[in-house]
């Protein structure tokens, strides 16, 4: 069970987040001269780290807040998390 | 190689079961080999079998990091079967159920191949409709799905008492899926270890491949192992999970996310339950092992993981789930519980694939894998030896996602 530090309701357990995804996936802005292998690297190829990945987790359960964490996915360690996004 | 048969088994006996002899061999690492499978897992095992078998390629070398049925062919909940939606799927995974039917006598290994029976069970309107597509699409291609009643699917599943009338997902409906299997995954990796290794196959456990090399032209031409360089005319990798971790060394991007997906087993209790029951509405699926355990699966963890081990959280909702249609399972005791970290692709079906390096092959996305190891096996071996997939394994290229042909699966069992 990870322990997610929410910036309004402080650690909360994992089963009130749902998981929102990598976080600082950019999508492209200059969609006219994007190129198609471009575009399908954006919607397909997600960053699959062994070791930390920065993540996106909604506090849908609680307040609703978007928190943004650093997670290892080796070990589940969560080393960084912050309000922003 | 040394046949098993009940004279065997007798011969031996009368002579205090000193002469067996190791299914495959332990043998020195060469520094060069035609094919070098990465993987010693079901798909990678059973690749290198078709490769000499179909394909006559039999300078063969499986590098497993670990000892042979450690990664997930030892994780799964070993159930097979073909009740998919997709037009690219379905001849795919009934290719492969008739294979797992006949595998026992090909590879002279009992399996312990059990006919089991699928039976899914539903609870809303949405799943009704969407296994009554299915329905329509698998008798295309003869593989059997069929809509029972409910005191039909309760006469048959007897500790089935929950989902009545007036609880919160009532029983509508149930469909049986006759093809469906279970068998023993040890016995799948070693029987493929053994007959592969009569055939030529060299298998190295124990041999970690940390780096993909390149020559000048781009070409692959070697791996860095635990064990030292190993060259190499082609690569062919099988290593759910750790693909992109693999592939990222040569420089490659694969469409894959790392997750966990986690099982547990009950003590044994007596026979009660001869099908595997699957619960889509509430994410829960189980069948009775031989010995008499309960071999339960549920669903994945929330984000990337590559931990192998089961949350509490994901541990407890399966529970609930399952005792919410099972009350009685409430006495149960759990005994084991185990992750597997697999891999998936944007669109939940697999790829076996070439890739944009020439010589390097990929087999990864497995969602449910088990049940694909022998058809997985052949198509793979096929485009590892012709560099061209056969016409199951085509729709399961890389280039679906250049060019946005996806093949969207909701026959996993994850997608729901």
């Amino acid at each position: 069970m990870l322990l997610i530090r929410c910036p309004f309701c402080g650690s909360r357990n994992e089963s009130e987040f749902m998981y929102g995804g990598p976080a600082a996936v950019r999508r492209p802005s200059n969609a006219a001269e994007v190129s198609s292998r471009e575009w399908v690297e954006y919607l397909a190829v997600p960053s699959n780290p062994l070791g930390p990945a920065l993540e996106r987790w909604w506090h849908a359960r609680g307040c609703g807040s978007w928190v943004t964490i650093e997670r290892n996915t080796a070990t589940h360690e969560i080393t960084e998390s912050s309000d922003g996004d | 190689m040394q046949r098993y048969s009940f004279l065997s088994l007798a011969k031996n006996a009368l002579n205090g079961h000193r002469d067996w002899k190791p299914a495959w061999r332990s043998r020195e690492l060469k520094n060069r080999y035609e094919v070098l499978v990465v993987g010693g897992g079901g798909h990678g095992l059973a690749t290198a079998y078709y490769l000499a078998k179909n394909h006559g390629i039999t300078d063969v070398a499986v590098l497993e990091k670990s000892w042979l049925g450690s990664g997930n062919v030892g994780r799964n909940t070993v159930t097979v079967r073909s009740n998919y939606l997709r037009d690219e799927s379905l001849p795919f995974f009934t290719r492969s159920v008739e294979l797992f039917d006949g595998l026992s006598k090909e590879l002279n290994i009992n399996l312990m191949h059990s006919k089991r029976t699928m039976i899914d069970v539903v609870q809303t309107y949405g799943k009704l409709r969407e296994l009554r597509r299915r329905q329509l699409v698998m008798d295309i291609y003869d593989s059997s799905y069929e809509q029972i009643s409910v005191d039909e699917l309760r006469r048959r599943v007897p500790p089935l008492t929950g989902g009545g009338p007036k609880s919160r997902l009532p029983i509508l409906a149930a469909f049986v899926h006759k093809d469906a299997a279970v068998n023993r995954h040890d016995a799948v990796a070693w029987g493929y270890a053994r007959a592969a290794d009569d055939l030529g196959v060299e298998i190295h456990e124990n041999t970690r491949v940390e780096n993909l090399k390149r020559d000048s032209s781009g070409k692959i031409c070697a791996v860095e192992t635990s064990r030292g360089t190993v060259g190499a005319r082609k690569v062919a990798i099988a290593v759910s999970g750790h693909t992109t971790t693999l592939t990222e060394t040569a420089g490659l991007k694969m469409p894959l996310r790392t997750i966990n997906l986690s099982a547990f087993v009950s003590e044994p209790v007596k026979p009660l339950v001869d099908v595997v029951v699957n619960c889509p509405d509430i994410g829960v699926y189980f069948s009775q092992s031989d010995k008499g355990e309960f071999v339960i699966g549920g669903a994945t963890d929330l984000g990337q993981s590559f931990r192998r081990d089961i949350k509490q959280s994901v541990f407890e909702d399966t529970v609930c789930s399952l005792l919410e249609l099972f009350p009685s399972f409430k006495k149960l005791k759990l005994l084991r519980q185990w992750g597997g970290h697999v891999d998936i692709a944007h669109d939940g079906s697999p790829l076996i694939t070439k890739t944009a390096i020439p010589g390097l092959y990929v087999t990864a996305g497995w969602w449910g894998g088990y049940k694909a190891i022998p058809a997985g096996g052949e198509g793979f071996a096929h485009l590892v030896a012709k560099d061209q997939p056969n016409s199951l394994i085509s729709p399961f290229g890389i280039s679906r996602f250049r060019n946005l042909e996806f093949v969207f699966e909701t026959g996993t069992t994850a997608v729901r």
